[in-house]
């Protein structure tokens, strides 16, 4: 996926799916999104009408809630052209993989939802597509170490983009992580029905990152953020998490373009 | 084996307590899911192995009748017996008789996971037949009363010194180790004997060739081997899925099989049985008889949601690298099958309703998908049996789910159903979270995310939402009319 940048022709307008979960636990992870495409020449819009992709109910079991929240999304989604970008490895995989399954039994809004599918990306998998992996060439001093989030490798096979889209920025010195391809343990609502295991596997992996010795743990999906932060916190550690999308919006901060066009 | 699904959080929470037991369980991480991460590095044509692997499962089982046939055939054509158990009391009565008929008055096996569903040995020995565990492993676990913890590493939640104590009789607590070589000859000493005296033997089957009648078993330690030669009878047991079409097929298999569990290229043994001893041979059992059981895998097999769990080959490369197995451990999953793969037959083989908290215990991270030689979608059907527990819309004797949850869902749906409502929800919960937070993060959060807060900080809900920090900035638009 990443061997070749640059091999589709670039789109000039995108619009945003900034999830539920940056709309309103972390809104500052859906504007660093929107810099970093603006910094990319494209206009972002954001429909103001977006909520959820209804993964949470779905992952619980409660795919009768899910269905007309996911149908909504599509609905939504349709009614706009070009590529759609989501901060969210995990919720671009509920769209991608598993609405197929969440709407089974009605194959018409199955292929609506593929057709959705199709032009969404995952932020990191869309600057990689259609921009390449040195689009961005931003400057930040600072230490860093990446986590890989599950459902951004193994649902949508994006390993390498995030990585190297960080290698890109001058004056960041990544450390490898320790089973970076572990799960960080939060799994959405098993990490509140199953805190104990939850926490188990988070301690292994927050383990890691204190033994890099780097100052930031990056991430690329906001609930795995939320957990690896929350437990940090709690064990007093001063590591920060961050956004993939907020890194690189700081690495070009003074470069990024003002005045671009607003809806 | 009786179920105990249900006890899944409490023995889970055990487990997390127990250092030495996470110390052991370490193991399967850094010796079999790096050997297997190795293993697949060094074999060129790994992805296409596995696609090949899967394509002979599915094919086998999409015509499992045929197959099964065939093999019962070819079995009997080799001077074999073959019977067909429906369920695990079945097989087990059968193979009792058998041993009564035939008065035998030791019987060796040989690891079979199929023989924990019927608890075989237990009850040889309760008919007066003295049944001994030859797998170093199974061995190990026999003598402390135990199941197996893992499907190809019974024992791998024991010490070393825990294996002493249970394998010397001299050995106390304060003595030095023992070193794994001496514990493994002091097993083979006492094994020796009871090779030499069995008069009949129980193996599992890795493979049963439907083309052939033949079976193939996988051993390390050369058990199997004297199970399959030594005893004068040898009843060979299977789950009615292992079966694959051809040698050809087999070969395939056991390249991704061998790989996936240990990362070995091959094991030290490959057993080959094809019926009993013909009389230009000199080695081999007078009777060879195959126990094909069912045991409720008709319901997998009828389930098409779930059927994909039968091309399953018993690897343990999903325990091996679940994170959450790894911190839970194998008894935690209440019956014969741990790990991710056990917490998709489990609950449909022993009933979803005692074992609803299997399915739900996983961050759905998919490393089970990821590493399965034969590419099963273990989190998809996590989801399915999810699903049914949470609504019971397919089955309403398997819901499981409380009026809470189901309220907490609804009201969800009705505050993701509108963009205000959306909001107004940010609002709320900010308005009512504000007090008891500090710096933007809560320590002590009420229901429904206490849970939460047992052992992380939870964050403050933002004081606005994206869309109000667009709207600020005049960046967000109707979907309706963005467009020229």
């Amino acid at each position: 996926m990443s061997e070749t940048p640059t091999t589709q022709p670039r789109p000039e307008r995108v619009t945003l799916f900034a999830t539920c979960m940056v709309d309103q636990l972390a809104p500052g992870v859906g504007e660093s999104t929107i810099e970093v495409l603006e910094y990319l020449g494209l206009e972002v819009d954001f429909l103001r009408d977006q909520t959820c992709c209804a993964q949470p109910a779905f992952n619980s079991g409660f795919r009768s809630e899910a269905f007309p929240v996911a149908k909504r999304f599509v609905e939504l989604f349709e009614q706009v052209e070009g590529p759609i970008v989501v901060p969210s490895g995990s919720c671009a995989a509920m769209v991608r993989n598993y609405y197929r399954d969440l709407f089974r039994d009605d194959p018409d809004l199955v292929e609506r939802a593929a057709r959705v599918g199709d032009r969404l990306y995952e932020f990191t998998e869309f600057i990689d597509r259609y921009f390449g992996n040195d689009a961005i060439s931003g400057r930040l001093s600072d230490t860093a170490t990446y986590h890989k989030c599950c459902h951004l490798i193994r649902e949508l096979g994006v390993d390498r983009p995030p990585l190297e889209l960080l290698e890109n920025v001058d004056g960041l010195e990544m450390t490898p992580l320790e089973r970076a391809d572990v799960c960080c343990g939060f799994g959405g609502a098993f990490s509140v029905k199953m805190p104990d295991i939850s926490s188990a596997i988070l301690n292994e992996k927050l383990d890691n990152i204190e033994a890099t010795g780097a100052n930031n743990v990056i991430a690329a999906d906001t609930g795995c953020i939320v957990q690896m932060q929350g437990g940090l916190r709690r064990r007093g550690s001063k590591v920060q998490v961050v956004h993939i999308a907020e890194i690189l919006a700081k690495s070009i901060s003074r470069t990024v373009q003002t005045g671009i066009r607003t809806g | 084996m009786k179920p105990e699904t249900k006890e899944f959080r409490s023995k889970a929470a055990q487990t997390l307590k127990n250092k030495t037991v996470l110390q052991s369980l370490e193991h399967v991480y850094t010796g079999f899911h790096e050997g297997r991460l190795k293993a697949a590095a060094d074999t060129p044509d790994w992805e296409d192995l596995r696609t090949k692997g899967k394509a002979i499962k599915d094919h086998t089982i999409a015509h499992l009748d045929y197959y099964l046939g065939l093999l019962a055939d070819n079995v009997e054509k080799n001077d074999g017996h073959v019977f067909f158990a429906d369920d695990a009391a079945e097989a087990r009565k059968h193979i009792i008789d058998l041993a009564h008929t035939r008065e035998i008055k030791t019987v060796i096996k040989s690891k079979s996971m199929v023989s924990e569903e019927m608890a075989l040995a237990d009850a040889l020995i309760e008919e007066g037949i003295e049944a001994v565990e030859t797998d170093l492993g199974e061995y190990i676990i026999q003598l402390a009363g135990e199941t197996p913890y893992h499907l190809i590493a019974p024992a791998i939640h024991k010490s070393r010194q825990e294996v002493a104590a249970l394998l010397d009789d001299n050995f106390t607590v304060g003595d030095p180790i023992p070193g794994a070589g001496e514990l493994t000859m002091l097993a083979r000493a006492k094994l020796r004997a009871v090779f030499e005296r069995a008069d009949m033997s129980v193996t599992g089957v890795n493979f049963a060739v439907a083309e052939s009648g033949s079976i193939a078993i996988v051993t390390n330690e050369g058990n199997g081997r004297m199970s399959t030669s030594v005893p004068r009878i040898h009843v060979a047991v299977m789950g009615m899925e292992k079966i694959i079409p051809s040698i050809q097929d087999l070969s395939t298999m056991l390249r991704i099989l061998i790989r996936s569990a240990t990362g070995q290229r091959i094991s030290s043994y490959i057993t080959m049985v094809n019926g009993p001893r013909k009389p230009d041979e000199e080695e081999g059992p007078d009777e060879f008889h195959l126990v094909i059981m069912n045991n409720g895998r008709d319901k997998l097999l009828a389930d098409p949601q779930m059927r994909e769990s039968l091309n399953c080959i018993r690897c343990g490369a999903c325990l091996n690298a679940c994170p959450v197995y790894r911190k839970v451990g194998g008894h935690a999953y209440g019956w014969v099958y741990p790990g991710p793969i056990g917490s998709v037959v489990s609950p449909v083989l022993t009933g979803l309703k005692d074992a609803h908290d299997l399915p739900n215990g996983s961050s759905l991270c998919g490393a089970c998908h990821e590493v399965c030689p034969v590419k099963i979608n273990i989190p998809r059907m996590l989801l399915e049996l999810r699903w049914r527990a949470a609504e019971g819309k397919s089955d309403p004797a398997e819901r499981a789910s409380s009026m809470k949850e189901r309220m907490l869902w609804k009201s969800w749906r009705i505050g993701m159903m509108g963009r205000r409502r959306f909001d107004f929800g940010a609002r709320i919960s900010r308005f009512l979270m504000r007090p008891i937070s500090k710096h933007g993060w809560i320590k002590k959060a009420p229901p429904p995310v206490s849970g939460w807060t047992t052992t992380r900080d939870f964050p403050l809900v933002a004081a606005k939402t994206l869309k109000q920090r667009l709207a600020a900035r005049k960046k967000s638009v109707d979907a309706n009319r963005n467009r020229p």
